[in-house]
């Protein structure tokens, strides 16, 4: 790299909080390119994944809704359909090979481009030097690099839409043998080679982007800033990153293995497999270990999701309830319960897939000991609304709708945790509406939570509050009107992942109510889009900030100026007093962390 | 800025040495997600051990030597005596590189006796786990050869101990890494 990247890195990294350096990023030239483009301000960084998983959120959404069209109405035709997807939807139909791709990518866009790095791509990035009072993170370039990977991790993913035998049809988790043989399915040739790689680049900007954001937690704090003072966001994001950086790894040895069982002739997973009735040589192999190689990441990677949300949703609600976080010490254990908990409990996705059915009663006990952090959580929230002077912003409605749909989705994980109800649960729709709930739409709402209240020091303009609202609303009573049907879906046996279910008369009866759902999703999509309008729109047009602190919050970012440079402090960066949640205290408003405590203050 | 920094150092880690130690965490995730791996399957029907080459003794004994010269090209730089340094940590990366050679010896030497990817799945995971290991040796390679190109340079006079006590704790990594995986694979298999 250019030894001006390096000279930027140098500074941003020693100058030390205590000591009166001013930097101004000024002083050597910024390009368009080093500014916009190969940037490592952490601010821009952060845009740079918001604005790429908004991308990929529409494609993945988009996705859903075409999908949705084949199980909603399977027997009508659209000819827009085949305009848009060709030979895919011939004759305005969708085709299987196609619904299985469609599927596939939807699982694998949104778990990993849009909701690992979309959420804590942005808001680790945004929020955490700018929480924690720093210039930058810990290294400015690794920072840059790990966006980088990111892109080009989403132009080889793309790229596998465009190949001929399409894109990896084989499901999200990508199980062998399905995926380990070209001649399982044509989504399984070059497609699924698109997809190691692409999935491979991905880990790579994961864990760049992990160690940063954990050696800028641990190492960058201004002065006074000690762990237990730190907001909730950051130890939300803090404990993400660990859990990412040490199950990452575990899912790159198994693309690894997967690799080889590919090109190379191992048989790593593969084993007594025929195939268009001619025996492979493959001997010896299991496809379990995948599994366990992939769930050991794949659990985590749902509080990987989840936990952003989570610390976001505590902050949003305890500034807009203008009342401190109830309970901030265990908030902070419950994360860390559920991060150690994280780790342990992998196998219950594994229950029906030939695990020992001893192993399985652990799972379950671990499994079900989630409910214990969880629940802890959902009380504090609960707590740090009641009696609170509720500021209703769009920000405030999509943290509170967060709270909603954790606890709904979440009192179905009792049922799934269980390894018995599993054996009729498991891969129907009441999987679909557990996890799309509880994970999906409630990370979804964090998400959109940050990125309402955090607009302001993003762009220095507000989003249009009239549009927010119309959002949040469509979105809430959407994702309930989606997914509540399915539990019923799923309790009546009905499978996940089936093109069609005519050839089923006991599934005849939910035809209107697939027809429903389908419609309904139809809507919640054209919200997004008027979400994304206003965002866009917002940038130029929108509101502008006029003052530095527009929701009187006690968090170290509102004290930068209202459009920070690279630095973020113009002059010094402040020290910190107290923790971030004095709302109300001794008939103020609200104090910020920057205040110091004066001697007649009663404790917290 | 340099004293103000050096006064901080002194307290604090410097990130990028932090940064490592949480990479090494994760380095060595991936590598408990492999032997794990192989720890289930060799408890499976069908496994057959396969037999560690002997030159991998000879690997293991390059590794540690490069540990040790390493180790002494810190304290070299630290006194500050740069043709020493130089030469060590040239040693060092050579060492690393014969190491590698070696390793690909020990392989070639196991496919001769048809112990290939499609015949032996313990010998894929051998390939495979050992292969990756040497790949973090040669990204070790190419950072000292980094370290040294600047010590070599003559524009920049580059005294600062960290990036040395960077690479040195990283390269420190792999040998114990490979300690293990060698003792892991004598007692497995």
């Amino acid at each position: 790299m250019s030894s001006e990247a390096t000279h930027v890195q140098q500074q941003t990294l020693t100058v030390p909080h205590e000591t009166h350096v001013e930097i101004h990023h000024g002083h050597h030239h910024e390009t368009f390119l080093t500014k916009y483009v190969f940037s490592q301000d952490h601010k821009t960084i952060a845009k740079q994944f918001l604005i790429t998983g908004m991308f990929w959120a529409l494609i993945g959404g988009l996705f859903s809704v075409i999908f949705r069209l084949q199980l909603g109405f399977p027997e009508a035709k659209f000819p827009w359909l085949e305009m848009l997807l060709g030979e895919w939807a011939k004759g305005g139909q969708l085709q299987a090979e196609a619904y299985y791709a469609l599927v596939t990518m939807h699982g694998t866009v949104l778990v990993f481009f849009v909701l690992t790095a979309g959420l804590s791509g942005t808001f680790s990035n945004f929020l955490i030097p700018l929480q924690v009072g720093a210039r930058d993170m810990a290294s400015p370039f690794l920072n840059m690099l790990s966006y980088w990977f990111f892109f080009t991790a989403s132009i080889v993913m793309l790229s596998s839409l465009f190949v001929q035998t399409g894109p990896f049809s084989g499901g999200w988790t990508a199980y062998p043998p399905l995926s380990a043989l070209g001649e399982a399915s044509p989504g399984s040739k070059v497609g699924m080679d698109l997809w190691l790689v692409s999935m491979a680049l991905f880990v790579v900007s994961s864990l760049l982007g992990g160690l940063n954001y954990i050696a800028t937690v641990l190492n960058m704090r201004t002065k006074g800033m000690s762990m237990t003072r730190l907001p909730l966001t950051i130890w939300a994001f803090f404990f993400t990153a660990v859990l990412g950086v040490l199950s990452f790894p575990v899912l790159l040895s198994g693309f690894i293995l997967l690799i080889f069982d590919r090109h190379f002739g191992t048989s790593f997973y593969l084993s007594d497999i025929y195939i268009n009735g001619q025996a492979l040589p493959n001997e010896g192999g299991s496809a379990i270990l995948y599994q366990h190689l992939f769930w050991f990441l794949g659990h985590p990677e749902v509080y990987i999701i989840l936990l952003p949300a989570m610390g976001m949703a505590s902050e949003i609600l305890s500034v807009n309830s203008r009342k401190p976080i109830f309970g901030y010490m265990a908030m902070v254990g419950s994360l860390f319960a559920i991060t150690i908990l994280a780790f342990l409990v992998w196998a219950h996705h594994m229950f029906v897939t030939g695990l020992n059915p001893f192993l399985g009663a652990f799972f379950v006990l671990l499994t079900l000991l989630i409910a214990v952090p969880s629940a802890i959580k959902v009380f504090n929230w609960l707590t740090t609304l009641w009696k609170g002077n509720i500021r209703f912003t769009p920000a405030m409605l999509f943290a509170m709708g967060f709270v909603s749909l954790f606890i709904s989705g979440g009192l179905t994980g009792i049922f799934l945790g269980n390894s018995s109800l599993d054996i009729h649960l498991h891969d129907t729709y009441f999987v679909i509406a557990h996890f799309h709930i509880v994970m999906g739409v409630a990370s979804m709402f964090g998400m959109f939570a940050g990125i309402y209240h955090w607009y302001p020091k993003m762009y220095s303009r507000y989003l249009n509050n009239t549009l927010g609202y119309i959002h949040f609303w469509v979105t809430m009573i959407g994702a309930y009107l989606i997914f509540w049907p399915m539990h019923y879906e799923g309790l009546a046996g009905m499978p996940r992942r089936y093109y069609k279910f005519d050839i089923w008369e006991s599934f005849k009866h939910f035809g209107t109510l697939n027809q429903f759902i389908s419609i309904v999703s139809i809507i919640v999509f054209l919200a997004q889009i008027l979400f994304l309008v206003n965002f866009f729109y917002s940038i130029w047009k929108g509101r502008k900030v006029t003052t530095q602190n527009p929701w009187g919050a006690n968090t170290l970012e509102w004290t930068t100026p209202i459009t920070p440079g690279h630095g973020n402090w113009s002059g010094e960066i402040p020290e910190v007093h107290r923790w971030a949640y004095d709302y109300g205290k001794d008939g103020k408003e609200f104090t910020t962390q920057t205040t110091p405590v004066s001697a007649d203050e009663s404790k917290h | 800025m340099e004293k103000v920094m050096s006064s901080e150092s002194s307290k604090k880690m410097h990130p990028h040495k932090f940064t490592l130690w949480i990479a090494i965490g994760s380095i060595t995730m991936m590598f408990a997600g492999f032997t794990s791996a192989y720890i289930v399957k060799s408890n499976q029907a069908g496994w057959q051990p396969v037999q560690m080459p002997k030159i991998f003794f000879l690997s293991t004994v390059l590794i540690l030597a490069s540990s040790l010269t390493i180790y002494l090209a810190q304290k070299a730089m630290s006194a500050r005596e740069m043709a020493k340094y130089r030469t060590l940590i040239s040693t060092t990366a050579v060492l690393g590189l014969a190491f590698v050679v070696t390793q690909f010896f020990g392989f070639s030497e196991l496919w001769q006796q048809k112990i290939t990817f499609k015949e032996s799945v313990a010998g894929s995971f051998f390939y495979i786990i050992t292969g990756v290991h040497a790949l973090h040796v040669i990204g070790g390679v190419i950072a000292l050869a980094v370290l040294f190109s600047r010590a070599y340079s003559s524009k920049t006079k580059f005294y600062s101990s960290t990036p040395v006590e960077t690479a040195g704790l990283y390269w420190h990594f792999v040998d114990i890494l490979w300690v293990y995986l060698f003792v892991f694979f004598l007692l497995v298999s």
